[in-house]
């Protein structure tokens, strides 16, 4: 029998329906384990059991107060806020040069800078320590911070050298017969014009630095300046033996939500962040 | 209200080509001067060095007397309408016009008085709390002309703004540049590659080519009296026709010359006795060719093909071996088709003569037989003119 156009069509969006519940399910699922796990306690941590049957508010309380989590969470938003806040002043004034100003070498500057983001932590992981070492940083979140600028850096560096590179050049000349000089081009006029691109290279460098854990865990040994990855991963339980689950989970769900905070405030802007440019606004 | 003056201005880039080569210029108080030119003739450089925007390699620029070769664009006093209308797209039409004057740390009432103003002379009250993005061609056009109005400055700069309007705007705001000028009365030297907004502008035109200027005069003294081949050809639509000619007899009064089809013709512009028998060309303008009969007309010729306008008439003549074909213009309708033979005459009262390097023998003044409102005793519009300055390279 000859289907209809609009079984045809309820066909179509049956499979469209079950291939995103497919995916959505694959990636919500680990979260909501994690957020189920956390509200259990004791041997209830070992049943499988898909849905919420007991609600422990307690693993919180301890992964924060007792482990030093809090503090961790702490010491993450400074070394994160920082690291995007020297990031977008050195990128914007380095796009600036690369995009605007002529000079020899540009070409090669901006490829380097390329390849520079393409190197694994590992590879620079040692000679980074000499680094630090020789800066007197190590053991300080300073270290933190100089090693997550110099990973960020490239990727917003070339981010905005694109995206200033799209701005018309009149209107730079239109703020030059204005009176305005280069530091106010950069903040009054190409700044704010270039807001949902530093928005989104601004979060995606926040995130880096929220979730790195080699750098955090080899330049850092004392417990008071640790971020939150390494002391989550350095929780313990009452004896050696013991993992603390609920813990861990309950810490690893406190760590989340910044994250989803900021990207559910932003969203709009990462999203003409990412398009912008590729149609004339 | 501010004079300019340019000394043997120049422009290089590095060991390359000069861009603008030993430009002498006088813009006077109040002056709407145009400067035209095909395209990359370097009249947008030209302006630019002017604005302050491109370095002045040679020479000296003055304005109001003061050399101002090291002062930026806002030292130098100016302000500068772009094509593009280069808005800033995060400000409101308020904040676009007053941003230049807070950067000079003007009184906040007096920034708001002068932002005003100008909005008043450009209709743009309804307008100021709205985004660049929020309004039409014509309005962003009227913002970016507010803006250089606000910030007062000693002389305007137009970079071809209406280039990016549709025909109908233009003409439009054509006019409002016009009513403009006669309201501010202020210094204002305007770019563009399209004669004839260089026509219905300028007080005064100044043609450009290669870097060179070509001419300086007011709009009909560049049409009536072309100074070159050039000139000739880009003033005006369509063009001069160019006819190869001899010169026969020079004289003081009359020359005579005789054309590519062997008939001699009787000219009334003097000519050096020097330039007796050389090469010439004889320049005439489309709407002054005259018909005649066939059986009488001194010239003969096969219409190639003819464009009616409604208005006017253009038919193209068949030159035969010398290229382009001749072009005449009828203010009348016509029932002349194409492949007709027609009969036509060169009035010698409208002719031009050129030599062989292009530049033009000078004419006699030319009766312009300007329409008078009887009992009117002067032209109904007077211009302070100055001295015709002419720079030849």
């Amino acid at each position: 029998m000859k289907l209809t156009r609009q079984q045809r069509e309820l066909g179509k969006k049956f499979w469209i329906y079950l291939t995103a519940l497919v995916v959505s399910v694959i990636c919500v699922f680990p979260f909501y384990n994690a957020v189920l796990t956390s509200l259990r306690t004791g041997q209830e941590l070992f049943l499988t059991n898909y849905l919420p049957t007991t609600f422990h508010w307690e693993n919180y309380v301890s992964a924060l107060g007792e482990n030093g989590v809090g503090r961790s969470l702490l010491n993450s938003f400074l070394v994160a806020s920082i690291t995007v806040g020297i990031c977008l002043l050195v990128s914007i004034t380095a796009a600036f040069a690369l995009a605007r100003v002529r000079f020899r070498g540009r070409k090669y500057i901006l490829f380097t800078i390329l390849c520079v983001s393409m190197f694994p932590q590992v590879a620079v992981l040692s000679g980074m320590f000499e680094l630090v070492r020789f800066m007197g940083l190590y053991d300080s979140i300073g270290s933190l911070i100089l090693s997550y600028t110099t990973f960020s850096l490239p990727f917003t560096v070339w981010v905005l050298t694109t995206f200033m590179r799209s701005l018309p050049v009149e209107l730079e000349e239109a703020a030059i017969v204005d009176g305005a000089n280069l530091w106010v081009i950069i903040t009054k006029v190409f700044a704010p014009i270039m807001g949902p691109s530093l928005v989104t290279t601004g979060l995606l460098a926040f995130i880096g630095a929220w979730n790195e854990f080699m750098f955090a865990l080899t330049f850092i040994i004392s417990n008071e300046n640790r971020t939150v990855p390494v002391a989550i991963g350095m929780l313990q339980g009452a004896s050696q033996y013991e993992l603390p689950w609920g813990h861990i989970m309950a810490a690893s769900v406190v760590v989340t939500i910044p994250i989803i905070a900021l990207v559910l405030i932003f969203q709009k802007r990462i999203v003409s962040g990412l398009t912008a440019g590729a149609v004339k606004g | 209200m501010a004079q300019l003056t340019l000394e043997k201005l120049n422009k290089r880039y590095g060991d390359a080509a000069q861009v603008i080569k030993a430009i002498d210029l006088q813009v006077n108080s109040g002056e709407f001067v145009v400067i035209v030119g095909p395209s990359g003739c370097g009249k947008s450089t030209l302006l630019r060095m002017i604005a302050g925007l491109e370095d002045i390699s040679g020479g000296n620029m003055y304005i109001d007397g003061t050399r101002v070769n090291d002062d930026t664009p806002s030292e130098r006093g100016i302000g500068m309408v772009f094509q593009s209308y280069a808005l800033y797209p995060h400000m409101s039409v308020y904040e676009n016009m007053a941003f230049g004057l807070q950067l000079a740390k003007l009184p906040k009432d007096e920034i708001a008085r002068r932002v005003e103003a100008s909005a008043r002379i450009l209709q743009l009250e309804p307008l100021l709390q709205r985004r660049p993005k929020d309004l039409s061609g014509g309005q962003r056009q009227r913002v970016a002309i507010g803006r250089a109005i606000a910030r007062e400055p000693k002389l305007f700069l137009f970079d071809e703004p209406l280039s990016n309007l549709d025909a109908a705007l233009r003409v439009q705001m054509r006019m409002e540049i016009a009513a403009l000028h006669r309201r501010l009365k202020s210094t204002i030297i305007y770019v563009t590659h399209d004669q004839v907004e260089a026509m219905t502008l300028a007080q005064r035109i100044v043609v450009l080519n290669r870097g060179n200027v070509e001419q300086v005069g007011t709009p009909l003294e560049l049409y009536d009296h072309p100074a070159n081949e050039f000139v000739a050809q880009f003033i005006g639509s369509p063009k001069m026709n160019l006819m190869p000619a001899t010169l026969v007899h020079a004289g003081q009064t009359e020359s005579v010359v005789r054309l590519w089809s062997g008939k001699e013709l009787v000219i009334p512009i003097a000519t050096p006795t020097s330039a007796e028998g050389t090469k010439v060309k004889l320049g005439i303008r489309p709407e002054h060719i005259e018909w005649g009969s066939v059986a009488e007309a001194p010239n003969l010729a096969d219409v190639l093909f003819v464009e009616h306008m409604g208005n006017e008439t253009y038919h193209y003549l068949d030159s035969g071996k010398l290229g382009e074909p001749w072009v005449v213009r009828d203010s009348r309708r016509s029932d002349i088709a194409a492949g007709d033979t027609v009969g036509y005459s060169l009035p010698p009262e409208h002719c031009h003569l050129f030599d062989e390097s292009g530049q033009a023998f000078a004419r006699r003044a030319v009766a312009n037989g300007a329409s008078r409102l009887p009992g009117m005793d002067a032209p109904p519009i007077t211009f302070a003119e100055p001295a015709r300055t002419n720079v030849m390279h």
